[in-house]
């Protein structure tokens, strides 16, 4: 089963139940955490796993081969993201705005660009406490975090429960993430920030064909419009964390929720079977 | 005129709260919501919307039916997994149109793609210019060009010397297109360890675009300790802490009442914004 953790929101607590959950279930079934927060991943900090692979991602811009070039323009105008221009006897490649496509270099009459690769971040790969962790870093500069999401779901294995650390927001990065998942859990708090982002949040997973559900953060917190607008969407809410300071302090040193409080490993293994009992339809799980 | 960006890396620190303050302190100013994906700023200034535009961007593949032949070639060519079973994903495509140029049966045409919406709104602090990137869209980072232009505008035609702006988390595409050209950058952190590693990530993408920044640690009483890790890691990067905010309530509850802060109490939450304002508008000449 492929889970995703998402929030439309940052900080509402996506890493700190992606992590809690992973640990609660590692010592019964094979997990993998998958952190897909490649513009700022967290999710090592709280497990701390030792890496053993370091994978370069690249995406593929195209270069020019002078001799063979006859000024065409073919490239130019076929680049849907404006990252070629030809003026005269001069051809101008900017990289960045290249979201390696390949069609400039397939459609050269001249056979004058080939593909060379330009280094957009790594996927790291380790072990934790029996977790199988993968994460991305996108380099800092760059703009387009698709590309390392990608080869970072490229290690779902499929046998083990998927875990997704999914970035903020609604729009490609969390896309990108979110397809494909059995799955989503919402963190959101009570707030109007949380509710407003809740919502568009539910949108986009809806959009994708995937069912949420609801974790609420800081339970006790502002307001009720929360689950007055779960109730009325029919979101389960599966998993409430009470507003605590001690659970902040815990987060804010690194350390996760249930080892730093034992007792929440027995939710967060509640959580995951709820998620798989009643929440899936029974032959979308006996699917995976 | 002068522009400033209000950015964090890891989301929930607490930028568009301070954003709220800032634009109840500040005058002769046009506020612009950057965060076009999760935008939350409208619920603490309450915008009167006046003009409201569609944001076309990118395109999508469409493949007739009739013209096809499902000779496959388009589904190999597709790097973005987009085209499966000859169908078009609109959510994967990217709008290359690589498919579009090589197809032997012309049976795909690029379709204009509807991103977003954008608004000019009336506020009782000012103008302000916000957004909303359509369910599952792309190019944030061109909605987020488009509402500055339009907030450089405004400021322009009215007169105003300042622009406030809320940015999105993250370091990537929307980051990189709010942070361009401003003259500041205020990075809103916490004393948490993301909070420190996502920071040492979004100084680097400020100095990388050569755009000065000063830092606000949020919450910075939950733990002490991370606090002057932080103030230490800033001083070895040359970055002035500007503020430290405590830990309060208030900030919530005045958030439930849709209120910036600083117009809903006057305690020491209150009482740091001001002086943050100062801060900035004294590097500012504002």
């Amino acid at each position: 089963m492929i889970l995703s953790i998402a929030s439309g929101k940052g900080g509402t607590g996506k890493t700190l139940v992606a992590t809690s959950l992973a640990l609660s279930l590692a010592q019964e079934r094979p997990v993998q955490l998958l952190d897909c927060d490649v513009e700022e991943p967290n999710a090592h900090i709280l497990l701390r796993p030792s890496f053993s692979q370091h994978q370069k991602v690249s995406i593929p811009i195209p270069a020019l081969d002078e001799e063979k070039c006859s000024y065409c323009g073919k490239c130019a105008e076929v680049c849907a993201y404006k990252a070629i221009a030809v003026f005269g006897d001069h051809v101008l490649i900017f990289p960045e705005l290249c979201h390696g496509c390949g069609a400039c270099s397939y459609l050269c009459p001249e056979n004058a660009l080939v593909e060379i690769d330009r280094e957009v971040g790594v996927v790291e790969i380790g072990r934790s406490n029996g977790i199988e962790f993968v994460h991305g870093k996108l380099s800092v500069g760059e703009a387009m975090p698709t590309p390392v999401i990608r080869e970072v779901k490229k290690h779902i294995n499929g046998k083990s429960l998927a875990i997704i650390d999914v970035p903020p927001g609604t729009s490609c990065p969390v896309v990108e993430s979110v397809k494909d998942s059995d799955f989503c859990l919402l963190v959101t708090e009570p707030t109007p920030f949380g509710l407003n982002d809740l919502t568009l949040a539910v949108d986009t997973v809806k959009e994708l064909g995937i069912q949420p559900g609801v974790v609420i953060n800081r339970d006790g917190l502002g307001d009720s419009k929360v689950e007055e607008y779960c109730l009325r969407r029919d979101i389960p809410i599966l998993l409430r964390i009470p507003l605590d300071i001690e659970i902040a302090r815990l987060y804010s040193r690194g350390i996760t929720l249930v080892e730093g409080i034992p007792e929440w490993r027995e939710a967060f293994r509640k959580l995951y079977y709820d998620i798989e009992r009643n929440v899936l339809t029974p032959t979308k799980v006996s699917d995976k | 005129m002068k522009e400033l960006v209000v950015i964090s890396g890891k989301g929930g620190t607490g930028k568009t709260t301070i954003v709220a303050s800032l634009a109840a302190l500040a005058t002769n100013k046009v506020m612009v919501d950057c965060d076009v994906d999760a935008a939350d700023l409208d619920l603490l200034l309450q915008p009167m919307e006046q003009k409201r535009h569609d944001f076309w961007s990118g395109q999508k593949a469409v493949i007739d039916n009739e013209k096809c032949t499902q000779c496959g070639l388009c589904q190999d060519v597709c790097r973005f997994d987009a085209i499966r079973e000859l169908h078009v994903d609109p959510v994967s495509c990217e709008g290359c149109a690589f498919c579009y140029h090589i197809c032997p049966e012309e049976a795909i045409t690029m379709q204009e793609n509807l991103a977003g919406r954008w608004f000019i709104s009336e506020t009782k602090y000012g103008p302000m210019v916000h957004a909303r990137l359509g369910i599952a869209q792309e190019n944030s980072g061109k909605l987020v060009a488009m509402v500055r232009q339009q907030a450089r505008d405004i400021a322009e035609k009215r007169g105003l010397d300042f622009i406030l702006s809320d940015g999105p988390p993250g370091i990537g595409c929307p980051v990189i297109s709010s942070l361009g050209g401003a003259n500041l950058a205020l990075l809103v952190t916490e004393p948490t360890l993301s909070g420190i590693h996502d920071l040492e990530r979004i100084i680097g993408v400020c100095q990388h675009f050569g755009v000065p920044a000063l830092v606000c640690i949020n919450k910075y009483d939950m733990n002490d300790e991370n606090a002057h890790r932080i103030e230490e890691y800033c001083c070895s990067r040359g970055i002035e802490v500007v503020s430290r905010i405590p830990f309060d309530n208030v900030v919530i509850e005045a958030l439930v009442h849709g209120l910036p802060v600083v117009e809903y109490a006057q305690n020491g939450v209150a009482r740091q914004m001001a002086q943050l304002w100062r801060t900035i508008a004294e590097v500012l000449g504002v």
